[in-house]
């Protein structure tokens, strides 16, 4: 499944796909970025609620498809800005990281 | 120019996590027995026994400066610092509307005991004072500010609740000109990093029980001529605003 391939299903909604076609491989939950920077495996769909610029970073250096946003957190405008100019896919869902990662473990 | 030794990151009874004996006034007492000259009140996410320790403070002459451990959005710890107590009485009512309510349960987190300037508990905070406020790291830098007041990270070098824990490392802004640890011998280490080694790096105790406030260990080198306590801590602000 590509990360642009998740948006057939109602949960997601686009924040910004600079590289739709990537593939999903599994999928990492966390919020604690020092823990995600050095657990998070490459091609993994991250959960997160945490906001911060410094996703965008860590997603980066985890090499992870993309970045999911949970339970209706966004973004400032700025912070989208980065990740699309450093190839980062977001989505973003009003589902909890329990109900992202069930629906995903069926899709997947 | 003399020398100040300071710790700027204690709790009082008021912080739910803190020991009933901290009180104002033996907190000052604790200061004054270790040597400490500046000593600054920072109980979770509230001002509200500052008044309290600055009468303490200054039967002691301990130079107090109130502040704030102010839990942000993310769960990050920030220090703010006010020159003024009437600014961070303003400050503290601005984050007692951003706080997220959850009645405080004395049997899990432990008491939150208002004071006067005598020790004597003159209310109870009702509700849970060291969850998440709803203020991101971006806005308490400004919000600070506005009070004029200074805000920075603490404990950088703890697992909870520490800016490096949360966020992996420090973002590109806003921009913190001090940082605090709460072991000096990690400064060496955390310095490697070009972000951290363009702050000024403070020591703190983050003291929870007495024994836990700082020795006269670190100071800061302050002008104080002609000598008034205001002018230190004038002094001191402006040192902590410059950085480095």
């Amino acid at each position: 499944m590509t990360v642009a391939g998740l948006l057939q299903h109602e949960a997601f909604s686009p924040v910004c796909l600079p590289d739709g076609e990537r593939e999903i491989c599994g999928v990492y939950i966390g919020d604690l970025l020092s823990w995600v920077m050095g657990r998070a495996s490459a091609g993994n769909a991250w959960i997160t609620i945490m906001s911060n610029i410094n996703i965008v970073a860590v997603a980066s250096l985890a090499d992870t498809a993309c970045i999911l946003l949970a339970e209706g957190v966004t973004l400032s405008e700025e912070i989208v800005a980065t990740a699309n100019a450093k190839g980062i896919n977001i989505l973003a869902s009003t589902l909890s990281a329990y109900e992202l990662a069930v629906c995903l473990s069926r899709l997947l | 120019m003399n020398r100040y030794y300071y710790d700027l990151h204690i709790h009082s009874c008021l912080s739910p996590c803190a020991d009933n004996d901290c009180t104002p006034n033996n907190l000052a007492g604790m200061g004054v027995l270790n040597g400490l000259n500046i000593m600054a009140l920072t109980d979770h996410n509230t001002c509200g026994n500052c008044p309290a320790f600055f009468a303490a403070a200054k039967k002691q002459g301990i130079i107090p400066i109130a502040g704030m451990e102010l839990t942000s959005a993310e769960d990050i710890h920030l220090i703010c610092l006010f020159e003024e107590l009437e600014e961070a009485m303003r400050f503290d009512a601005l984050v007692r509307t951003r706080r997220v309510l959850i009645r405080n349960r004395e049997d899990i987190f432990g008491e939150q005991l208002l004071t006067d300037g005598e020790d004597r508990v003159i209310g109870k905070e009702e509700y849970l004072l060291s969850n998440a406020t709803d203020i991101s790291i971006e806005e308490a830098v400004p919000l600070a500010e506005a009070f004029g007041g200074i805000c920075y990270p603490a404990h950088i070098d703890r697992q909870s609740n520490g800016m490096l824990s949360v966020l992996g490392a420090f973002p590109p802004s806003p921009f913190f000109a001090c940082a605090e640890v709460h072991d000096p011998a990690r400064i060496g280490s955390l310095s490697e990093d070009p972000v951290i080694a363009q702050k000024r790096i403070l020591v703190s105790s983050d003291a929870h029980f007495l024994w836990d406030v700082k020795e006269k260990r670190e100071y800061f080198e302050l002008d104080d001529e002609p000598y008034s306590g205001a002018l230190v801590r004038k002094n001191l602000f402006t040192l902590l605003r410059k950085g480095i």
